[in-house]
């Protein structure tokens, strides 16, 4: 089955599907908009919206790699970087909202905001930290940059996902809400943790090589 | 055929198919505005075009609750009404959920009949009202009043109820009644969300007795000349227009007269957040937002910059005098 799976992956048609279905909340949003669909405050929905997208996208992406190698389909990797800069589309419409629904595009006001309300620094870090992966994600920069520095910088998207949970989890403090925010935290902790355990074991398998290598310098 | 006529299956739609002109033209004029880069203005004006077809007509939902337009001072605002749907879909009722279209969803459990409203505590007579005898006690008025929220946004909404002052006439609070405290319902049988721990149920507001003397504070029944929908806090409630719309405790079960300041349910919860008072200030921040300016809900598009908050939400000429000497800073 999972190779059926991987071949339909394979598929000439699999990528354009997979960026189409990624564009839809951005086409209905869009659209939403321009019918005045968006409920009695659209400026709040759209924000909040975009926001819950680039948390999806960004726990979509974390699952690649586990899912690739748990259910061996390899062709998954294929979609990764595709959905980690929709990821970043999500989050550069959701701080575009901010900006200019919320605060008119008027930077001092921007600049106070950020300043007075920690959750929107929290999430306008993570939104720095995610563009210089955003902006590597050619061939040629990883050619550039040597796969070694590339991954490196590449993890910074465990951080950055820490940072988008917590602006979540903190702008919904003051509501004590916190039911959504416990359902990304345990689909993070479940992605993150993945990882911890897959290099833990690798460090397992191989102590001495690292420790002896060290010794010889 | 290229040309269809009636006999070749052609039909004449009918004229609710058709697209009115004013809104294909409408359309128009935004798709070429967007293209020289004017959205902003047009989709300002594309919201606009809901203000042109409404009025202050009844929504045809629930039951009549008619009111006399107000004498009050303050009373009538001219401003443009928010539109019903945007007002009964758009709340914050924590007993029925969180988001703010969680109380038009989960309301219809509340059963509003039969209702009893306790008095208790520093008056003469402890009583207990039945609501049919609450909304026969005074004359029923309409006002038509700001509200604005906390969270940073208004509306316009027309009440109908009589001042809240009518009915503390009637129940004589003793000397030494310095606060009214309201006693809002909590029935985990109706109200989903009352088992969270968000607040601390029931949910409690209070006034300080000058302010629940003040003609414009209105013991609630109804709006836009109907009874209240639940999820506005049937079948009765409060509205106090010059502070933010949390102090305006929703279906009231019990209200009490003490010498001391209650703790309410918001100030509990937060306590460096959310003050007693709570009044409308623009010149205080909440800690963590701007009060400066809101978003008048269906009326600033989605481009439109938000509108300055008034003092006292606009309210200042009526209500100033209560704070005199106050430091509404501390006092927040």
């Amino acid at each position: 089955m999972s190779a059926a799976f991987n071949k339909g992956l394979m598929h000439p048609a699999a990528k354009p599907l997979v960026f189409t279905t990624a564009l839809l909340p951005f086409a209905w949003l869009f659209y939403g908009a321009l019918t005045d669909n968006l409920g009695a405050n659209p400026a709040e929905h759209l924000i909040r919206a975009t926001g819950d997208w680039t948390l999806r996208f960004l726990c979509i992406v974390l699952a690649v790699t586990p899912l690739r190698v748990i259910s061996g389909t390899p062709a998954l990797a294929r979609f990764r970087r595709m959905l980690g800069l929709f990821t970043y589309f999500y989050v550069v419409i959701h701080l575009l909202s901010y900006s200019w629904f919320d605060m008119g595009f008027d930077v001092p006001e921007i600049i106070k905001d950020i300043i007075k309300r920690p959750f929107i620094l929290v999430g306008f870090s993570a939104f720095l930290l995610l563009t210089p992966l955003a902006a590597t994600s050619f061939n040629a920069a990883i050619k550039k940059m040597g796969a070694r520095r590339w991954q490196m910088l590449h993890k910074l998207v465990y951080l950055i996902a820490g940072l988008g949970l917590l602006h979540f989890f903190w702008m919904r403090s003051g509501k004590n809400d916190f039911a959504e925010v416990a359902v990304y935290a345990a689909i993070l902790a479940v992605l993150l943790g993945w990882r911890l355990r897959q290099y833990l074991k690798k460090k397992r398998l191989q102590p001495t090589s690292f420790g002896r290598e060290k010794l010889s310098k | 055929m290229l040309i269809k006529t009636h006999r070749s299956g052609f039909t004449d739609p009918v004229s609710s198919d058709i697209t009115p002109q004013g809104i294909y033209q409408q359309r128009r004029d935004l798709i070429r505005l967007m293209a020289g880069g004017a959205a902003g203005t047009a989709l300002a004006g594309w919201a606009g075009r809901e203000a042109l077809a409404q009025g202050v007509a009844k929504p045809g939902k629930l039951a009549a609750l008619p009111g006399a337009k107000s004498g009050v001072p303050g009373a009538m605002t001219m401003e443009k009404v928010t539109d019903y749907k945007d007002v009964t879909t758009y709340n914050n009722f924590y007993e029925f959920g969180t988001d703010k279209s969680d109380p038009a969803k989960n309301a219809h459990t509340l059963v509003t009949r039969p209702w009893t409203v306790a008095v208790e505590g520093l008056v003469k007579q402890p009583k207990t009202y039945a609501i049919e005898d609450l909304i026969r006690l005074s004359a029923q008025e309409e006002r038509i009043y700001r509200l604005r929220c906390v969270e940073g946004w208004s509306m316009v909404i027309p009440w109908v109820g009589y001042s809240l002052a009518e009915f503390i006439k009637k129940v004589e609070p003793l000397g030494n009644a310095k606060y009214v405290e309201f006693i809002t319902l909590v029935d985990p049988k109706t109200m989903p969300f009352v088992g969270s721990r968000v607040l601390d149920w029931p949910y409690v507001e209070a006034l300080r007795m000058d302010e629940a003397m003040h003609p414009l504070t209105l013991l609630t029944f109804g709006m836009y000349g109907e009874v209240l929908p639940n999820q506005l806090g049937a079948p009765v409630r409060l509205v106090v227009p010059w502070k933010y719309g949390f102090k305006s405790g929703k279906s009231i079960v019990k209200i009490r007269f003490t010498d001391k300041e209650p703790r309410t349910a918001w100030n509990k919860a937060a306590p460096n957040e959310y003050g007693f008072y709570s009044n409308v200030n623009p010149g205080v921040d909440h800690p963590r937002w701007s009060q400066a300016t809101e978003r008048r809900i269906g009326e600033d598009g989605l481009f439109a910059k938000k509108r300055k908050t008034l003092m006292f939400n606009g309210y200042e000429a009526q209500v100033g005098q209560l704070y005199a000497g106050m430091d509404l800073k501390k006092n927040y």
